[in-house]
């Protein structure tokens, strides 16, 4: 079973419900798709059994064939190409791979050449495999790594999904085989506000979903609030607990260290296989 | 010569946009026939990019000169390899960029950004 954990607001909670769970479900996979940031690998610590690079295509002029029609340039969305002094110059990190202006190309004149944009990162925690993507700093996109990473994972039980932040390309690639999504809200407008943004994500995408209330606090609750509102299932809530902030800024896994929090986890892992079947 | 300007409006009286490759229009200046042209900056609502698209009009539209309060590495890539010149404007005002241009009153642009690539500041 595959579940993606999204928020659209960074800060939320992603990587804290991902990696807890991850840890009381034992023997899953933990598959870290925030390849701009991935950081529950701090938690797992885990032992790297491997680790991969990931290259995309990018265009490669031959000058020789070109006959100036600019057909490329005018076609590339991302304005990754632009004609100068009767040359075609290709801006690597815009551009996005899409192989649009080799195709189009009448002479033939483009060919594609590999660009080295991050890697892959397999390890070991207890039963578990942790996967980890790492996009390089300055590059456009991770889409590429998302998806040699959710390729990669072995059979398991469980799969957990930690989403980028936002609901953008990255986001949609990571969760378009899970079979549950986890929305992972706070209780603030601006994180109500990015929740409402994933909700329209995984309806546009038919995926069953529930949410997480985390940082709860006593008094109104915005994300309780939209939550009712539209009728999303509230799966568990988190209280806002100086005792979990201490274990996640010292990387601790609070399912590990903390009783109360090895049965929250326990419990919402039971209420999604629920929700699953 | 013609000297490009990224510009608010379609208008010698307004003023210099701040932003070149997301200005909605550039004015054309042609020093041999004090002619002023306007094109419109379709690169303005680029998804990425925009710079260098923007900086491709200015070349293909055949300015020797860019005058423009900032401009962002990509774009300054694209115009560097087309041998256009970048002057920093001075103030807000069109004409008062062209007199001191005229007048060698203005220095080239030195501080190229490193673009803001989707993160505001347009």
């Amino acid at each position: 079973m595959k579940i993606a954990v999204l928020s659209g607001k960074g800060g939320t909670g992603k990587t804290f419900v991902s990696v807890n769970l991850s840890f009381a479900a034992g023997n899953s996979n933990y598959v870290d798709c925030d390849v701009e940031e991935p950081n529950g690998r701090l938690f797992f610590k885990p032992e790297l059994i491997s680790r991969e690079k990931v290259c995309v295509k990018i265009p490669k002029i031959n000058n020789d064939l070109c006959r100036r029609c600019r057909i490329c340039v005018d076609f590339c969305k991302f304005n990754a190409l632009a004609y100068i002094k009767d040359k075609v110059l290709v801006f690597e990190e815009i551009c996005h791979s899409c192989g649009g202006c080799m195709l189009l190309c009448p002479e033939k004149a483009i060919s594609e050449k590999d660009k080295e944009i991050g890697e892959i990162q397999e390890g070991l925690f207890k039963d578990s495999n942790i996967y980890t993507g790492i996009l390089n700093t300055g590059e456009e996109t991770g889409v590429s790594i998302i998806k040699k990473l959710l390729k990669t994972i072995k059979d398991k039980p469980y799969t957990f999904i930690d989403c980028p932040p936002g609901s953008s390309c990255s986001v949609m690639e990571s969760i378009k085989d899970a079979d549950y999504c986890i929305l992972v809200a706070e209780p603030t407008l601006f994180g109500v506000h990015n929740f409402d943004m994933v909700y329209n994500l995984v309806r546009v995408f038919d995926k069953p979903f529930g949410a997480v209330l985390n940082k709860c606090l006593e008094g109104e609750n915005p994300a309780e609030e939209y939550c009712n509102d539209k009728n999303i299932k509230i799966l568990c809530k988190i209280p806002f607990d100086h005792e979990l902030g201490r274990l996640n800024s010292n990387a601790e896994i609070a399912a590990e260290k903390n009783e109360k929090y090895k049965s929250l986890f326990t419990s919402l892992l039971n209420t999604i296989k629920e929700e699953v079947e | 010569m013609k000297i490009a300007i990224p510009v608010d409006d379609k208008n010698i009286k307004g003023n210099v946009c701040l932003s070149f490759g997301r200005a909605p229009y550039f004015m054309l200046h042609d020093t041999e026939n004090k002619e002023n042209s306007y094109i419109i900056n379709s690169a303005a609502n680029s998804q990425g990019g925009a710079g260098i698209k923007a900086a491709q009009i200015i070349l293909d539209n055949k300015a020797d000169v860019l005058i423009t309060p900032r401009c962002g590495e990509n774009a300054a890539h694209v115009l560097k390899a087309a041998q256009i010149k970048i002057y920093k404007s001075d103030n807000n005002s069109i004409e008062d960029n062209l007199k001191k241009f005229k007048e060698n009153k203005l220095k080239p642009l030195d501080q190229i950004h490193h673009g803001f690539h989707g993160h505001g500041g347009k």
